[in-house]
């Protein structure tokens, strides 16, 4: 039964996704991060592509952007001996270093409970934490601590709301990256709903890479790290006997 | 003007990153000191992580104790055979300190380690400070001689005994390797060249005659401090070259400014303005510690499995 269900369901998703298709445009799919990086407003653009009637059921958009997942350890920190020091951790196997939602709506009523968990779409959905130490007590507070932190620093940033529909045809939406990036391919999604049904999904990525210097210096340092730190101590001595160089010039003038 | 630092990987004004490294160039320029003690806290404070600024800054102390150690090659007052005594208790303690550090690291309690090194080092080089140019500035009032501190203590007893010709000692090579030892500790942990402990050492310990003490000091921090780089940027990854040249023209720059006006200003008045600066350093890293932080929680990166 279960699995007649199941079959009659991706039939369904099948023909609706025939019936309504994103058609999307984006300012840019590459970000370079050069040495005057400052952020970045990512413009994502599209329109809905359908071949019948416009249903009466309101339609919404998602737009989701997510970074590279790495797993991450969420420190907690206890009074010892009068100063606070780091006690507890738990490690969350997955979170992305990034991540923003953009909805027409609010999130509630723009994607249900079971198309969330299957998409992974919200915020707390995207982070996957398989489970704490057992003597770590009230877990779920380190996940929702990684979340305020990041959202904080404006990595984690749920926009509802802010994506704008126009003649259930055309959307728009601006998402800004902070400067405080991580490289890597960033996933972006984009889902149409109509009663918190997802109806389409179109996916797509947006390369986060150090360019030129940046892009140099890091990968020499990762993957050459003695002669990095080696070029590292030269550019200090050559600076320093430069420098006494220059100034003993000015003085016996 | 915004900077992306490639291995801090956060965006950081330049204008203050040069600022910095000037306002403490001319301090250590004026008061003969290394000025890393003051800069990698500053460091922390504009948001740079503990483990980048401790690294980069050893890095920077290349740039400075270079350029400084040549005017002392030129007035022939370093004493290189000392300098190569301590120099290898140094290596020996820089590669020591980066193990705990790492050791730390992987424990989430480096930023601790470093923080706490720093309240205690800043609290008692505050004080000494302070209190040495208040008695400096009672002093100047009733000229009177300065104490000749020469004991025959330890220094003397112990064996292994070698002839520094330059410091006209002949003294156990033990005491000066143990000093050595220490300082390379302090420098990977904190991100110092250690000239603030390794002078009063010299002279009060091993009985070294000043005006050789801060040329072999300088000689002998070049060493380590490029150790202490190496090994954090082959283990740790946090060498920020970008940090490090924007923090080192600043500093090379401040440094000379800070010299020039060493010989026009009184330097008891303002030895007590850099012994307030360092207790507010040491008061402010203290406070954070000992009050509830507003967020209890701190994100690390995973250690590989």
């Amino acid at each position: 039964m279960a699995r007649l269900l199941f079959a009659l369901f991706i039939f369904s998703s099948v023909t609706l996704a025939q019936a309504e298709e994103v058609v999307l445009g984006m300012s840019q799919n590459k970000v370079a991060i050069t040495a005057t990086f400052d952020g970045s407003n990512i413009l994502v653009f599209g329109a809905i592509k359908r071949d019948s009637p416009i249903p009466k059921t309101p339609l919404h958009v998602i737009v989701s952007i997510a970074g590279p997942s790495k797993p991450v350890v969420v420190r907690r920190k206890e009074q010892r001996l009068g100063i606070w020091v780091n006690k507890d951790a738990v490690e969350v196997d997955a979170a992305p270093s990034f991540y923003a939602i953009a909805t027409t709506g609010p999130f509630q009523k723009v994607l249900s409970e079971t198309e969330d968990l299957r998409h992974k779409v919200s915020i707390n959905r995207a982070i996957r934490s398989v489970g704490a130490p057992m003597d770590v007590s009230n877990a779920q507070s380190f996940s929702d601590a990684l979340i305020r932190i990041r959202r904080e620093q404006g990595l984690y940033q749920s926009l509802e709301g802010t994506v704008a529909l126009d003649q259930q045809t055309l959307f728009l939406t601006t998402i800004k990256m902070p400067a405080n990036l991580t490289e890597g391919e960033y996933r972006t999604r984009i889902f149409l709903t109509r009663e918190g049904k997802v109806l389409n999904q179109f996916e797509t990525s947006i390369d986060v890479r150090k360019v030129g210097l940046e892009r140099f210096l890091f990968k020499l340092s990762r993957e050459n790290p003695l002669t990095y730190g080696l070029l590292s101590i030269a550019i200090a001595i050559l600076a320093g006997w430069l420098a006494s160089a220059f100034f003993q010039v000015i003085r016996s003038r | 003007m915004q900077i992306y630092l490639p291995i801090a990987e956060v965006s950081v004004n330049a204008f203050l990153l040069l600022g910095l490294g000037g306002l403490v160039g001319v301090l250590s320029g004026m008061f003969g000191v290394g000025g890393g003690f003051l800069m990698t806290p500053l460091l922390f404070f504009i948001g740079i992580p503990p483990v980048v600024a401790v690294a980069t800054e050893a890095n920077q102390i290349v740039a400075s104790s270079f350029s400084g150690a040549l005017a002392h090659f030129r007035r022939r007052t370093v004493d290189f055979k000392m300098g190569l005594v301590l120099m290898l208790g140094g290596l020996l303690g820089a590669a020591l300190g980066v193990l705990l550090f790492n050791y730390l690291k992987s424990l989430g309690q480096v930023d601790l380690l470093v923080r706490l090194c720093y309240v205690i080092f800043l609290g008692i080089i505050g004080g000494l400070m302070f209190i040495e140019s208040l008695n400096a500035l009672l002093k100047s009032r009733q000229p009177g001689g300065v104490k000749k501190r020469r004991e025959r203590n330890l220094v003397h007893s112990l064996p292994l005994k070698v002839r520094f010709r330059t410091s006209g000692l002949y003294i156990s090579a033990i005491p000066p390797f143990v000093v050595g030892i220490f300082v390379g500790i302090l420098s990977a942990i904190m991100g110092v060249g250690g000239g603030f402990i390794m002078v009063p050492a010299m002279i009060y310990i091993l009985g070294m005659p000043t005006k050789v003490v801060v040329g072999t000091s300088l000689f002998q921090i070049i060493f380590v401090t490029a150790f202490t780089t190496l090994l954090h940027a082959t283990t740790n990854y946090t060498v920020d070259m970008v940090l490090a040249v924007l923090l080192l023209v600043g500093g090379v720059i401040g440094a000379q400014v800070g010299t020039q006006l060493g010989t026009r200003l009184k330097a008891e008045q303002l030895r007590i303005l850099l012994a307030f600066m360092v207790l507010a350093v040491c008061g402010k890293l203290a406070l954070d510690l000992l009050l509830q932080p507003a967020e209890l929680y701190s994100l690390g990166a995973a250690q590989g499995h």
